[in-house]
């Protein structure tokens, strides 16, 4: 058994990771800001894939799937409150969303 | 590999939400790929399923539902933040990703020697994903399945209109 893969999957989970936490950072369009949170966690999700590669009881790809069912949870509710949100302000900008109530 | 971190630049750097929209389904293909070459043939059925087929489709519509048409018209920039903090985002993204891959640098695995456990054979992961679930896994599964029907009731209700 050789692990002379794992860099290359620790790599890209890496950058992924960080693209991600460059859209939520830079963004300003919220759908935007929810794809860089979709990012994150399947760069976390391709780490716990390959180390679990070769481990029998699969505890990684379990975890994963896990981590797969709450991140679609997440999207939903996101996206029900950003609907929500655009209804009441008719804006999706971060930016000009300043005010819990008005 | 080149596929997945290409699309998700695409992502980083497109100024159209569609576009971005439609390159992360790029992303997720080729997260899916390197989950079929590390041999989890189970999760990556799920994450076509999952990703591709719903939450995309969802962000899809959440960008359709909220586009807007006097974006264009005004005549600026409106998916990024102005330029000075755009490079203070980069300079966070590159110091993180610096930081993630000295940390992975500087990390020593171990190498597994060969007869330390029984070779793992190349077979499907399904049935073992399917007993494991079962057995040592139940609450979680069942926390999950909870969690599934209080996001259904939640989002059925954040979605209906509010009655003035």
């Amino acid at each position: 058994m050789d692990n002379s893969f794992l860099p290359y999957y620790l790599l890209t989970s890496a950058l992924l990771f960080s693209i991600g936490l460059a859209l939520v950072v830079v963004k300003r369009n919220i759908i935007v800001v929810l794809m860089g949170i979709e990012l994150m966690l399947n760069a976390v999700n391709v780490n716990l894939v390959a180390f679990s590669k070769n481990d029998p009881s699969l505890q990684g790809q379990i975890f994963s799937l896990f981590v797969i069912v709450v991140a679609a949870c997440e999207a939903v509710i996101a996206l029900a409150i950003v609907l929500k949100v655009y209804e009441h302000f008719k804006t999706v900008n971060l930016d000009e969303i300043n005010e819990l109530k008005k | 590999m080149v596929l997945t971190l290409a699309s998700a630049l695409v992502v980083l750097l497109t100024k159209n939400v569609l576009y971005a929209a439609f390159s992360l389904l790029g992303t997720f293909l080729g997260v899916s790929a390197l989950y079929v070459l590390a041999g989890a043939d189970f999760l990556a059925v799920a994450q076509i399923l999952v990703y591709v087929g719903g939450v995309l489709v969802l962000l899809i519509f959440g960008v359709m539902l909220t586009n807007q048409q006097g974006n264009k018209s005004r005549g600026r920039n409106d998916i990024t933040t102005e330029s000075s903090n755009r490079v203070l985002g980069v300079f966070v993204m590159l110091g993180f990703s610096a930081t993630l891959l000295y940390t992975f640098g500087r990390a020593r695995f171990l190498t597994i020697q060969d007869n330390l456990f029984e070779a793992v054979e190349p077979t499907s992961t399904t049935q073992t994903i399917g007993v494991e679930l079962m057995t040592n896994y139940v609450l979680p599964f069942e926390v999950s399945g909870i969690l599934l029907m209080a996001v259904l009731i939640g989002a059925a209700y954040l979605s209906t209109k509010t009655k003035n």
